[in-house]
């Protein structure tokens, strides 16, 4: 926190900290409420039309209260806010905020009322995680909807749970932390910051551009309707044109 | 399987019936030039054989040949690949290879190779048949499946006699006892088949739930308290009662598997869900009341849970009505309360049995 | 009597050949001369759609080999065991000995993931195979006399390949397996009376149970190959008794067959297409995952992995299971029937009865007893095949509603869209495409009568004297012209009128109504084009004569 802070702080132009070091507790006041004054103002133009104007929702937006930074971080981190199109879903698209911006946003939010807060980056290390013990986890909790190995899937009329190949693993764990849109959340008192971790490491060992797929091409790791089609497709269309080859006629000599 | 019996066309084969119009049936045309004069459409008979290049040019079968051995050859290369692949590579050994990605060194060696030497054998064979062997096409003759008649009534004839001769007409007495012991003996077989398994009974109705079962936290193992179960939130549960190394853990679990929601108070239609629940905490089974998969593609937004098997939906905040798919009943709903030392607690078993449908269920 | 029948070249010069001399033995005892005399030089035609059937029997003779090599490794035990082998995403995980055993085939066996993945890949096809080759044998009619039992033994082996695969892939004992062993039990349990009964016994007690993988094993490795092995062989006998169909052309006829000797050239084709279909799927399992049971992880009853589907042979009653409404009666005595279950369990073996039924279908409609050599041309029977094209269409619609959930997120689509449109497409569908295909033959027919008669476009366009353009059509030659017009068309049934002579009323079965009203949608005037006459032939042609 104390981290993401201090960037903020930087990228405000407020430098109050460095005259102040002995009165830290203090500057740090000052550079969060500062920094909760310029998120008040992003939150204004960006967000108040569909959230309300202090956070309490509307009809084309929940209420912000108590989601804490976190979720700030997350939605707006991945793009997925603002959202462009009303829709069944908001998808993850190019970020529209500065890493500073998206940090005194998450600041104004935290404000409004206790929610989780933006993870340390030890919390969602995937080296200091258990892949097996995460796999387990993953298949309880998170593969129902996002496949055994987080490719995504349908869910109702339209909606859908995306696809989990290279997220960062700090978005992983914000997810599981905040519920976004329809998922629901995984607080620490359901699935602790060790198992989460856990479950990260595993989409960390099947799931990136850098994962082994020790058989081969992996056909998008969909199952049997990919295999299914790779077999009429490439497989049985390879078999025919060899069948081709065998039936026909061999070339006959031309008489010149 | 001799095909060389020499009985004439069948007389069926002549025969054609009145709904059938006989104008250019194949079977019947004469072949050869005389019938082209006064039928354009007659059969011309095998068109004359022509001659590949490699049958007039000794040195084109010569490239044929050069051709298949090497093919030839290159499968017996291929096949020492494979086996130098099979000693040098080591079995867990990660390579990439584009476009394909991050796979097992060994296993694209071995396949490759052996790949290769079996198709390179397959495609010299057919390039020797198609280049080299006589493509001159030959004409067979086809001979009626049906027997003469002379060979039918003497058939039937034999086994007349040979059925007399058993007397099973006369003998009724024989035959039907024999019918009688013939019909009895496969029981026994089926009587074997009984200790397959055990009789239904209630094994279906009862899970391991009981009144005062703990439930604990799938992940953790953990008790749950309310306070644990935020609203937007799912758990995966489990009474307390079973433990993962229990010889029968997953024929419990199959029945016994929960989870929990919160929702807020005003948002539960079902009065009589609400009242099974928790302050807003609902337990339900998760296992599909249409064939038994684990219905938990919860939407928190929405309160629907949705089953990945055949997208049975549920309506959490309403008894877990099924709102679509093939499901014929809601998920049953465990009551629940919470005890002296505040974790929450079964209040008793399922009221109807979880999972899927049987006839018994009623 | 292995390859040492085969002659041999080198031979001591003036003695007979050493591979003689064995022959010589054996057909002492087996009488090989006699049997070499009558198929040695047997007659197979060249066509690559009859080469299709050949594809499913060496992908099944390919799945017995690699099949007996995965057996000396796996294990058919659900007893429960820590991994401890070199798959680091499972160490320490819990699971039964056959998905430990998988992943040591798959991790810790020198080649043992390239025949896991050659078995799959090849059964895969196998069933691909025997789908091409009967819509081969069927849109051609070569099931007609006497190929009915022929059908009916490639049915059987269809059938039998679908339960062998579901017994096949649910051995593993993984996530995405265990879900369709799952999805039986639920069936099993669906069925009235006596469901609970047959759950109980064949899995040993409760769902899932101890017994349920050994059982399946034994039933996968030799109950079913065993039968589908008996099957296979009375299929080519039958094949090479009946001899091959061909279709029509100069000089073959429904009393011949036209082609090239088993000997040498067959045997070479053939036998060289075994190595050509076993090298494809070598090289498919080289490069291309199936079924990587190591992420799907074990089975357990209360975990779940979004993309459930079976194997694609099976994606059909899949989808007919993910198309139905949850229709659930309790009847009167507290007894319950859960449709969305039942109905997907009739329709599912009604879709393949009728694929078994049709000839009997067909023979009963036409009363034709010729025997039938000559493979038609699609067109040329287009209620037929709009039959066919109706039947996949409902396979087609099932298979889309099976994998819904897949479309649903490529497409960006609602899943309960596409269910919706699945649930009307599969009764709406198959009617369109019977029409549309019909439509098609018979312009198809209307095209290659117009052919026969006017000859082909050649493309050259010819300005006449008096400056009007005309494109030359080239004529058809003989053997052009017989192909053409070989094929038979047969009448529709006529009942007659209802009163005889002397208007007394006849009786006619209403069976045989039935059968005339079938007749007529087969050969009536708007299902078959009348082939062009001898007549109408020489009158167009000497017409144009006059005009050149």
């Amino acid at each position: 926190m104390f981290v993401v802070l201090l960037i903020a702080l930087a990228a405000t132009g407020g430098l109050y900290a460095a005259f102040a070091p002995a009165e830290e507790a203090q500057a740090d006041n000052r550079a969060q409420s500062l920094a909760i004054d310029e998120g008040e103002a992003l939150y204004r133009v960006g967000c108040s039309s569909c959230h309300g104007r202090s956070g309490e929702g509307g009809s084309d937006g929940p209420s912000l209260v108590g989601v804490g930074p976190a979720a700030v971080h997350f939605q707006v981190g991945t793009g997925r806010m603002p959202m462009q199109n009303p829709g069944a879903q908001a998808p993850a698209k190019p970020r529209a905020y500065t890493q500073a911006e998206i940090d005194q946003l998450a600041a104004y939010i935290g404000s409004l009322g206790p929610g989780p807060a933006v993870p340390e980056a030890s919390a969602y290390d995937p080296a200091d995680g258990d892949a097996a013990r995460g796999g387990e986890l993953f298949r309880t909790n998170c593969a129902q909807c996002h496949n055994f190995t987080g490719q995504g899937g349908a869910l109702t009329h339209g909606k859908y749970a995306p696809g989990l190949d290279d997220v960062e693993p700090i978005f992983i764990y914000e997810a599981m932390l905040t519920g976004p849109q329809n998922m629901p959340s995984f607080p620490d008192t359901v699935l602790p910051e060790q198992e989460k971790r856990d479950i990260i490491a595993w989409l960390n060992a099947v799931n990136t551009s850098e994962s082994p797929s020790p058989g081969g091409f992996s056909l998008g790791g969909f199952g049997p309707v990919s295999e299914g089609l790779f077999a009429w497709t490439f497989g049985i269309g390879a078999l025919v044109a060899l069948t081709v080859w065998i039936g026909a006629r061999s070339a006959k000599a031309r008489k010149s | 399987m001799s095909d060389d019996r020499d009985h004439p066309t069948s007389s069926q084969e002549t025969e054609t019936r009145k709904d059938v119009s006989d104008d250019h049936l194949p079977g019947e045309r004469r072949s050869g030039e005389l019938a082209v004069l006064d039928d354009p459409f007659a059969d011309p008979g095998l068109p004359p054989h022509e001659h590949r290049r490699q049958d007039i040019d000794e040195r084109a079968a010569k490239r044929s040949e050069r051709t298949v051995a090497l093919l030839f050859t290159v499968s017996m290369l291929a096949t020492i690949g494979f086996i130098v692949a099979y000693v040098a590579i080591p079995i867990d050994r990660i390579v990439y290879i584009w476009p394909i990605g991050h796979i097992s060194g060994l296993n694209f060696a071995l396949g490759t190779t052996l790949g290769t030497a079996l198709f390179c054998i397959g495609a010299g064979a057919i390039h020797w048949a198609r280049t080299l062997m006589s493509d001159e096409e030959r004409s067979e003759e086809r001979h009626a499946v049906a027997a003469a008649p002379e060979v039918k009534a003497q058939v039937l004839e034999e086994f007349r006699k040979g059925a007399e001769e058993s007397g099973i007409g006369r003998r009724k007495l024989v035959r039907n006892t024999m019918l009688g012991a013939m019909a009895l003996v496969p029981l026994s077989g089926v009587v074997l088949l009984r200790d397959l398994g055990p009789l239904p009974e209630d094994k279906l109705r009862k899970t391991a739930w009981r009144e005062g079962s703990v439930i604990v936290n799938e992940n953790t193992g953990e008790p749950l308290r309310p306070e644990d179960i935020t609203v937007g939130s799912l758990t995966q549960a489990m009474p307390e009662e079973l433990d993962h190394h229990d010889h029968d853990f997953h024929a419990e679990i199959a029945k016994a598997a929960v989870m929990l929601v919160r929702l807020e108070p005003e948002d539960i239609k079902d009065p009589r869900s609400a009242e099974w629940g928790h302050e807003g905490i609902l337990c339900f089974s998760k296992i599909c009341t249409h064939i038994g998969c684990p219905a938990t593609l919860y939407e928190q937004q929405t309160h629907h849970a949705l089953c990945p098997c055949h997208q049975s939906t549920f309506d959490l905040s309403d008894g877990a009505r099924v709102l679509f798919g093939p499901a014929g009943h809601p998920l049953p709903q465990l009551r629940i309360t919470v005890n002296d030392d505040g974790y929450l607690t079964a209040l008793g078993d399922f009221e109807e049995p979880p999972g899927p449908s049987f006839w018994e269920r009623g | 009597m292995s390859t040492a029948t085969e002659p041999r070249k080198s031979t001591a010069r003036g003695k007979a050949p050493a591979g003689e001399k064995v022959a010589d033995w054996a057909d002492g005892r087996l009488g090989i001369y006699s049997l070499a005399k009558a198929n040695m030089r047997k007659i197979f035609p060249d066509h690559w759609s009859f080469l299709l059937g050949e594809i499913c029997l060496f992908s099944f003779i390919i799945v017995m080999l690699t099949g007996v090599y995965l057996t000396l490794f796996f294990v058919p035990s659900m007893g429960h065991v820590e991994y401890t082998g070199s798959f680091e995403p499972m160490q320490g995980v819990m699971m039964s000995e056959a998905y430990a055993s998988t992943l040591d085939i798959s991790f810790d066996v020198r080649g043992g993931l390239l025949v896991r993945q050659i078995h799959h890949w090849a059964a895969l096809l196998f069933v691909v195979g025997i789908f091409m080759h009967m819509m081969r044998v069927f849109f051609t009619g070569a099931f007609r006399k006497p190929r009915e039992i022929n059908w009916l033994f490639g049915f059987l082996l269809l059938v039998l390949a679908l339960f062998t695969g579901l017994t096949g892939y649910s051995l593993p004992d993984d996530l995405l397996s265990g879900v369709g062993i799952r999805f039986m039990e639920g069936a099993i349990l669906a069925v009235p009376v006596v469901g609970t009964y047959i759950q109980m016994f064949l899995f040993g007690g409760e769902f899932p149970g101890y017994d349920i993988i050994p059982r399946f094993f034994v039933v996968h490795v030799l109950l079913l190959p065993g039968i589908m092995l008996g099957l296979v062989v009375a299929h080519l006998i039958l094949i090479v008794y009946h001899k091959h169909t061909h279709y029509a052309g100069p000089g073959r006829t429904n009393d011949n067959v036209v082609g090239m000797p088993l000997l040498p050239v067959y045997m070479a084709k053939a036998g060289g297409f075994f190595f050509l279909v076993f090298g494809v799927i070598t090289l498919i399992a080289a490069t291309v995952t199936i079924n990587p049971v190591w992420v799907l992880g074990p089975y357990r009853p209360d975990q779940i992995s979004t993309n459930a589907q079976p194997d694609w042979y099976l994606g059909f009653s899949e989808g007919l299971v993910r198309m139905m409404p949850g229709w659930e009666w309790v009847i009167p005595g507290g007894y319950t029937l859960n449709f969305g279950l039942l109905v997907p369990l009739v329709v599912f073996p009604g879709l393949l009865t009728a694929i078994a039924l049709y000839p009997f279908f067909e023979s009963w409609v036409t009363k034709d007893p010729r025997e039938h050599h000559i493979a038609e041309r699609p067109r040329n029977n287009p209620t037929r095949t709009g039959f066919g094209m109706a039947w996949l269409t409902a396979f087609g619609v099932c298979m889309l509603a099976g994998g819904n959930d897949l479309w649903a997120v490529h497409f960006h689509l609602s899943i309960n869209t596409i269910t919706w449109f699945c649930r009307i497409g599969f009764f709406v569908l198959p009617v369109v495409a019977f029409f549309i295909t019909r439509r098609i033959c018979l312009g198809l027919q209307r095209r290659d009568a117009e052919k026969v008669l006017h000859g082909r476009e050649s493309g050259i366009i010819k300005r006449l004297p008096h400056g009007e353009f005309v494109e030359v059509h080239e004529p058809l030659s003989q053997e052009q012209l017989y192909t053409l017009t070989a094929h038979e068309q047969h009448k529709p049934l006529e009942l007659g009128p209802d009163t005889d002579k002397n208007g007394v009323r006849r009786p006619v079965n209403p069976l045989e109504r039935v059968r005339a009203r079938f007749s007529k949608a087969y050969f009536g005037e708007q299902a078959q084009i009348s082939k062009p006459t001898r007549e109408e032939y020489k009158e167009i042609t000497e017409g144009h004569g006059d005009h050149h």
